[in-house]
């Protein structure tokens, strides 16, 4: 398996560390309910498809990366940049 | 004051197996330069100082034995010597903390491709790459398709030396054997 950094370019998968579903970059405000905190730290879809998840470039250029890819077929869809700018 | 000596952090013999030779590269004063958010144009200027410019991503540049190469997102490093004041960046010292390696020779890449997972097929000077050798982090210098520099965590340097040995012998075997 191999992604595309958006810096460094395709990549061996042993280079990243997998964080989890992108959700997480969707944190709740502070005054948030009890159920969108229960939602953003717990439930998770497991679909059988397209599926975006957080990988970071641990040995390489140390970017987070949000990953589009398709659970069924494998397919790695796109590779983004989670900080702005792709220097 | 007591005087500091620096010391090389293996102090070996260069290796030669077959025609590939590892060395341990003199130690030389590292940098590293993070531009502040945005900064990076203005950090890019102020190189322009000494001759340099912030290398784009899996690049490096050099001018009158100064060199800077790209180590990151918004990091570089600038080996050899010291960075023009006042930069809109992070920089720190950092020339105690790595060891440099010089892998050269037919059948470089050979040995390199047995532990950093990249293709190195057509490397060529002027590349860089922030990969992994075996489980260690590894920055890699192409100054030739077959002459690299490799830094690595000083703290590592002796298992580095080891694995690429290892790496070395192997290979060696392979072409003696064929």
């Amino acid at each position: 398996m191999r992604l595309t950094c958006p810096h460094c370019g395709p990549r061996d998968r042993r280079e990243f560390y997998y964080y989890g579903a992108s959700e997480y970059l969707n944190r709740p405000g502070p005054e948030a309910a009890p159920d969108a905190w229960d939602s953003y730290l717990h439930l998770r879809d497991n679909p059988a498809g397209v599926t975006q998840d957080l990988w970071y470039h641990e040995q390489g250029c140390t970017a987070w990366l949000k990953v589009t890819r398709n659970t069924v077929t494998h397919e790695i869809l796109a590779v983004e940049a989670v900080a702005g700018g792709t220097k | 004051m007591p005087d500091l000596i620096a010391k090389p952090a293996l102090g070996t013999m260069p290796l030669n197996l077959g025609q590939i030779v590892l060395t341990e590269a003199p130690m030389l004063e590292t940098h590293s330069i993070q531009p502040y958010p945005g900064q990076e144009k203005a950090v890019s200027k102020a190189l322009k100082e000494i001759g340099l410019a912030f290398p784009k991503p899996n690049t490096w540049l050099e001018k009158a034995g100064l060199r800077i190469v790209w180590t990151g997102r918004e990091q570089a490093f600038l080996l050899g010597g010291v960075p023009p004041a006042g930069m809109p960046a992070a920089v720190t010292d950092q020339s105690d903390g790595w060891v440099t390696l010089t892998l050269e020779g037919p059948g470089a890449r050979d040995v390199l491709a047995r532990l950093v997972p990249l293709d190195l097929r057509h490397v060529k000077k002027g590349d860089a790459a922030r990969s992994g050798l075996g489980h260690m982090p590894l920055i890699l210098i192409t100054e030739a398709p077959d002459s690299f520099r490799l830094m690595t965590f000083r703290s590592m340097a002796r298992t580095a030396w080891h694995e690429i040995h290892d790496a070395m012998t192997k290979v060696e075997a392979r072409r003696a054997a064929s």
